[in-house]
């Protein structure tokens, strides 16, 4: 069985890259160069894969799995500009496939052993462009 | 190819263990283990896989689909204590998981082959938590 959660995080975030011109940023990225920046209202959702827990009737800790995500990724990012103040994203475009990327790996990698699997990770970037990660495709 | 046909349902339940004290409930279930109970507008999607009927054009016949979806999940389920109301839930906790399986135990023996057969059984519980099932062997 899979189980699903949703969080959610507002960022801001520019896409431009050092390696190409300001001709190519501008071609390559659009309105998403604006040296300003714009902000999204990301949705995350967190996919576990496991089997049903014959007493409790759970795949996963709910709410272990809320603060773990919370914690690492939503209190972190959220009403954040994306370039600028996440660590694990400075130096990189924040494109949502770098994004979506690194936040897979994030959880990863402080995933508890014991917990059900880390099926997926997709992120919405708006309600139309809709990114996912898992171990098979990254 | 595969059909999707959602349905929605209202029901209350309470998530905890008998024998539980209500603090260790709480840390298991968090806010749903509240003892006078709460309720979802819980979303159905039943998905069937088969292939066209070369004559008709349908993998199955949509309105037959709606019937037992009525029959089976909609009338037992909407507008209803599951706890109290509803078997097996008044023996087994009503987690999104545990309605997920009951829901496609209930469903299954309906879509033998002939009008398709039961791909997958998606719950949400809100629009921010949502269980998959696709049977024994997922």
């Amino acid at each position: 069985m899979r189980l699903t959660r949703r969080y959610r995080f507002s960022a801001s975030h520019r896409l431009h890259s050092d390696e190409l011109t300001e001709a190519q940023n501008d071609a390559t990225y659009g309105k998403c160069n604006n040296p300003y920046g714009h902000g999204h209202n990301y949705v995350l959702e967190v996919t576990v894969r496991g089997t049903v827990d014959p007493v409790t009737g759970r795949v996963h800790d709910l709410p272990a799995l809320d603060e773990f995500v919370t914690q690492e990724i939503v209190s972190r990012y959220d009403h954040r500009n994306l370039n600028e103040q996440v660590p694990e994203l400075a130096g990189l475009v924040p494109t949502t496939e770098v994004v979506s990327a690194v936040i897979h790996a994030r959880l990863e990698a402080g995933w508890p052993q014991q917990w059900p699997v880390l099926d997926r990770v997709r992120i919405w970037e708006t309600r139309n462009n809709i990114f996912e990660v898992s171990k098979e495709i990254q | 190819m595969k059909i999707t046909r959602r349905i929605e349902f209202s029901s209350s339940h309470v998530c905890a263990l008998p024998g539980r004290t209500e603090a260790e409930n709480h840390a298991l279930y968090g806010a749903a283990a509240n003892p006078h109970g709460h309720g979802h507008n819980y979303a159905l999607e039943v998905t069937i896989a088969g292939e066209p009927d070369p004559v008709t054009g349908m993998i199955v016949d949509l309105k037959e689909v709606k019937e037992i979806l009525n029959q089976e999940v909609v009338t037992p389920f909407d507008h209803r204590h599951l706890n109290y109301e509803v078997p097996p839930f008044d023996k087994v906790v009503p987690t999104t998981e545990n309605m997920a399986l009951e829901i496609w135990r209930r469903l299954a023996p309906h879509f033998t082959g002939a009008n398709g057969t039961l791909d997958l059984v998606r719950l949400y519980e809100t629009e921010d938590l949502y269980v998959e099932y696709a049977g024994e062997s997922a």
